[in-house]
């Protein structure tokens, strides 16, 4: 028989933190269940996926009745696309929690598969949105009352910088004062990777240290698929939630507008093709309900993993995974 | 030229970083759920030491630096340089003042050390872990106290000072631990 002593095959998890993870999941399924929101399970595998640039969508091949030839199918890299035809559909309200892919990430905070809870509110604006995740945050970990910080207020408090207004050479001259060293590959045509830069380093270990942090009002340039509201400047209607510098949710007032989708997923192919990454086609029927009707609603997607790490208190990921990708 | 991608960074990797040789220290991924992907490294200099953190976008390659370990037994010294042979192909090699700073006061002849190696030029040597040194002064020992209670400063024949018991006395072989600097044991001739 081969020796296999050295074999890691032992859980990274503590069985008390794999514990833990069933009893958020109970209560989270708990939590929605109370507030009629409608348990769906969409598909992992579709024919085609997220067009944003920084996202990696695992590919693989289904071979057998309909594709004799094989079919590409894509994973999910969240269930957005499909949740939101139910909603045109007219499912009302609706929540999934399960397992999403994303190809390239691994780290203290990253596994490439993770568990993500998604949610959407016909009729709520983005305010009503973020008093329910900080209702589910606080029944969950029982966090002290959040704090709401613009990304312009949040910039400017911790980086000592306007994002809306400041010049690449600027983002660039205080990545040098906080002595942030200058990424070699990253463009000065790039100023949402400049953004990223100081969003990572400087402003994001800040935030939600004493309370849970939401974080709104975007650069339109990274409104992803929530509306822009006109303005001076001009905002995404996007919020995100950071609790111990950890980003742990990420919301919209949802995208609604098919044109303006089909936009978005050009302007984001052609940044693919001038990084060299693989085209993606759009996704038609994500296309067609938007031109059906999405209703109006705003939805929110949930690190479910972090938020246990949260509750543990873990330094990372593994500690909450039951086997986390170099163990599989 | 080899390179590494950011995928291949891990604690121990030698790169090349301002044209001097460093070995990795730590790597963490950080991304925001919407945006790029960066790998923020921690490094040391091997030539001066110094840890340095840098930033690189996610999938960017970094230039391999040539450097290896190589166990290697000190000869001796010249003044200027001191010179390592390879035992099983009688290999021998020079290193400069700079790469033995930290370790000159452990060299024994005939000892193995691990010289890493830069292109083929010493960069650091690093002493065995435990070496066995000669007394060639301390205060007279006091007969009889092996209680180890007190302690007083011994040279050793290689010129390093150590704490010794009071019952240590010259001429005495004392094994030494070179990563603490601490006295372990005295030891037979």
């Amino acid at each position: 028989m081969q020796d296999n002593l050295l074999v890691e095959w032992r859980p990274t998890a503590a069985l008390e933190n794999l514990r833990l993870r069933a009893c958020v999941l109970a209560a989270i399924r708990r939590f929605f269940a109370e507030r009629g929101v409608l348990e769906v399970e969409t598909p992992i595998l579709s024919s085609t996926t997220v067009t944003d640039p920084h996202l990696h969508s695992f590919t693989t091949c289904y071979t057998g009745p309909g594709a004799p030839q094989g079919r590409t199918l894509c994973l999910q890299t969240s269930p957005e696309f499909a949740m939101k035809r139910l909603l045109a559909a007219g499912s009302g309200p609706i929540y999934q929690m399960g397992k999403v892919f994303r190809n390239e990430e691994a780290g203290r905070r990253h596994n490439p598969e993770f568990t993500l809870l998604e949610w959407y509110r016909p009729e709520f604006d983005l305010a009503a949105l973020m008093s329910e995740v900080e209702a589910l945050i606080r029944l969950l970990i029982g966090a002290p009352q959040a704090e709401c910080l613009s990304y312009a207020d949040a910039f400017v408090r911790h980086a000592g910088i306007n994002p809306h207004a400041a010049t690449v050479a600027e983002l660039k001259h205080c990545a040098l004062i906080q002595n942030i060293s200058e990424p070699p590959g990253l463009d000065d045509s790039d100023r949402d990777g400049w953004l990223d830069l100081l969003l990572t380093h400087v402003v994001e270990p800040q935030l939600g240290i004493e309370r849970p942090t939401f974080i709104f009002d975007y650069p339109p340039s990274q409104a992803a698929l929530a509306c822009v509201r006109p303005g001076n400047p001009a905002v995404a209607e996007r919020f995100e939630l950071y609790i111990n510098g950890i980003e742990l949710a990420n919301g919209y007032h949802e995208l609604g507008d098919a044109a303006e989708q089909r936009r978005r997923f050009d302007v984001d192919r052609a940044k693919r093709r001038a990084a060299g990454l693989p085209d993606i086609l759009p996704d038609e029927r994500l296309l067609a309900a938007l031109q059906h009707g999405l209703p109006d609603c705003c939805g929110v997607a949930l690190g479910v993993d972090r938020l246990l790490m949260i509750a543990a208190k873990a330094q990372a990921i593994d500690e909450v995974l039951a086997f986390p990708v170099d163990r599989v | 030229m080899a390179t590494y991608s950011t995928n291949e960074f891990k604690s121990g990797l030698k790169i090349m970083m301002d044209n001097d040789p460093c070995s990795i220290l730590e790597n963490e991924f950080v991304k925001p759920g919407k945006g790029q992907a960066f790998s923020r490294v921690k490094f040391r200099n091997l030539k001066n030491g110094r840890v340095i953190e840098r930033t690189f976008k996610s999938g960017d390659t970094v230039e391999a630096a040539d450097v290896v370990d190589v166990e290697m037994q000190y000869l001796y010294s010249d003044g200027q340089h001191w010179h390592f042979m390879v035992p099983e192909t009688f290999e021998q090699i020079a290193a400069d003042a700079p790469a033995v700073e930290d370790t000159i006061k452990w060299l024994k002849e005939q000892d193995v050390c691990v010289i890493t190696l830069w292109n083929g030029v010493p960069l650091s040597v690093m002493p065995p872990n435990t070496v066995t040194l000669k007394v060639v002064d301390t205060d007279p020992g006091l007969r009889g106290d092996t209680s180890g209670g007190g302690t007083k400063p011994a040279t050793l024949e290689t010129g390093a000072v150590v704490r010794v018991p009071l019952f240590v006395e010259i001429g005495d072989l004392l094994k030494v631990n070179t990563r603490t600097g601490e006295y372990l044991s005295r030891a037979k001739a």
